[in-house]
């Protein structure tokens, strides 16, 4: 099998067999791009994974493609990519084919029992609002962000509960806040 | 027509805009699909809870299930044929994966040059905090009725609370367990309030 056949079917094992996304995907990445089939060393996986983490969109699919890219250029990247993608469309393909609204809606079984999951759901997002705001290690001086957006973006005012506002907002501070303190700095 | 462009827009915009992981997308995604009417509010709760269930990015799984279901309930019902809903499907998770996927290919060599400057750290830090406030407005907005007692009953809304503390401690306090700390797996939480759900409403 070429290089691209295995970074294709290495990468559509990952996207197969690892549930919650994101994160839990990154160990196993690591496992099996660095430990089992050597293609980069560990220090270049951790640049990659930095630079993958700090672009938008799914993370998994980010890191897949900068080491399909690193490996063979732009072709390795879309194969990788793929490959990732590949069974979770499928499945969710399979399921949405089958599960539509109505059959939810209908079953008096299933409606029931997603009843039960759908408080529980809330409770598996909340459960990541704290072990983010821990990681971010807000300050008094911090915290109200997080607080406010929240609070507008969950209040549907048009465009200042707009996400993308608030994503906007949050690079521009960073970036005052940065001209600010250099400012300040070669003052004094 | 014109579903699919606005699926692809709406999409397009959660690729380039969806910072910071999978529950950060949430909100984005809920203003986005659940706002122009294409799915119920409780559908999408329960697309989250599939993502959670199936392998795979959140991302990836809410833009397949939605561009199949979206097109279906636009017109009102069932789909003439399942070609649209996949066409929806591929359309919606491709344009989810493409703007990344360029920046990828195109920007890292930018951003590997200036990861190390002042600016751009900044930026990140900046960031940060807005990330927070993303999966938090996440979770409020699906704190609704629909979620918790879509029949206005006070015996479920009280259920319901009880369900949504009992599933957040499962899954944030780890519990000792032959002397190692284990937290439970956010499957097994969604598998066991599912039997719950079934036991009260059934």
């Amino acid at each position: 099998m070429g290089i691209y056949g295995q970074l294709f079917t290495t990468f559509m094992k990952i996207g197969a067999f690892t549930f919650g996304g994101g994160w839990a995907m990154i160990s196993i990445i690591e496992k099996e791009i660095v430990d089992k089939h050597h293609w980069i060393e560990r220090d270049e996986f951790l640049d990659l994974l930095a630079i993958a983490q700090s672009l938008p969109g799914i993370l998994a699919v980010n890191i897949a493609t900068s080491i399909g890219d690193r490996l063979k250029g732009m072709k390795g990247g879309i194969v990788a990519a793929v490959g990732t993608i590949l069974p979770s469309f499928l499945i969710i393909l399979a399921i949405a084919i089958f599960l539509t609204p109505e059959t939810i809606k209908n079953s008096h079984v299933l409606s029931s029992i997603f009843m039960g999951i759908r408080p529980a759901v809330v409770a598996l997002i909340i459960a990541p609002v704290i072990t983010t705001a821990k990681a971010a290690k807000l300050k008094l001086t911090t915290i109200w962000i997080p607080a406010v957006a929240a609070l507008v973006i969950s209040l549907d005012m048009g465009i200042v509960s707009n996400p993308i506002t608030w994503i906007a907002l949050g690079a521009l501070g960073g970036y005052l806040h940065w001209e600010y303190s250099r400012r300040k700095l070669s003052k004094s | 027509m014109s579903i699919y462009l606005k699926m692809i827009w709406a999409y397009l915009k959660i690729g380039i805009f969806g910072f910071g992981g999978g529950y950060a997308m949430l909100s984005l995604v809920e203003r986005s699909v659940v706002g122009p009417g294409w799915i119920s509010e409780q559908m999408f709760t329960d697309i989250v809870a599939i993502s959670q269930m199936t392998p795979g990015p959140i991302g990836i799984n809410s833009a397949t299930y939605i561009g199949y279901v979206a097109p279906g309930q636009v017109t009102g019902g069932e789909l003439a044929s399942p070609i649209w809903g996949i066409l929806g499907s591929i359309l919606c998770t491709l344009a989810v994966t493409v703007p990344s996927f360029i920046l990828v290919i195109k920007a890292s060599h930018f951003i590997r040059k200036h990861n190390e400057s002042g600016v751009i750290k900044a930026i990140f830090a900046g960031l940060r905090p807005v990330v927070v406030g993303l999966i938090a407005s996440a979770a409020i907005m699906l704190m609704n009725w629909a979620n918790f007692a879509p029949d206005h009953d006070q015996r479920t809304l009280i259920c319901s609370i009880a369900i949504c503390a009992v599933s957040f401690c499962l899954v944030y306090f780890k519990l000792p367990y032959k002397g190692k700390k284990i937290g439970l797996h956010p499957i097994l939480v969604i598998c066991i309030m599912g039997l719950a759900g079934f036991l009260l409403y059934y």
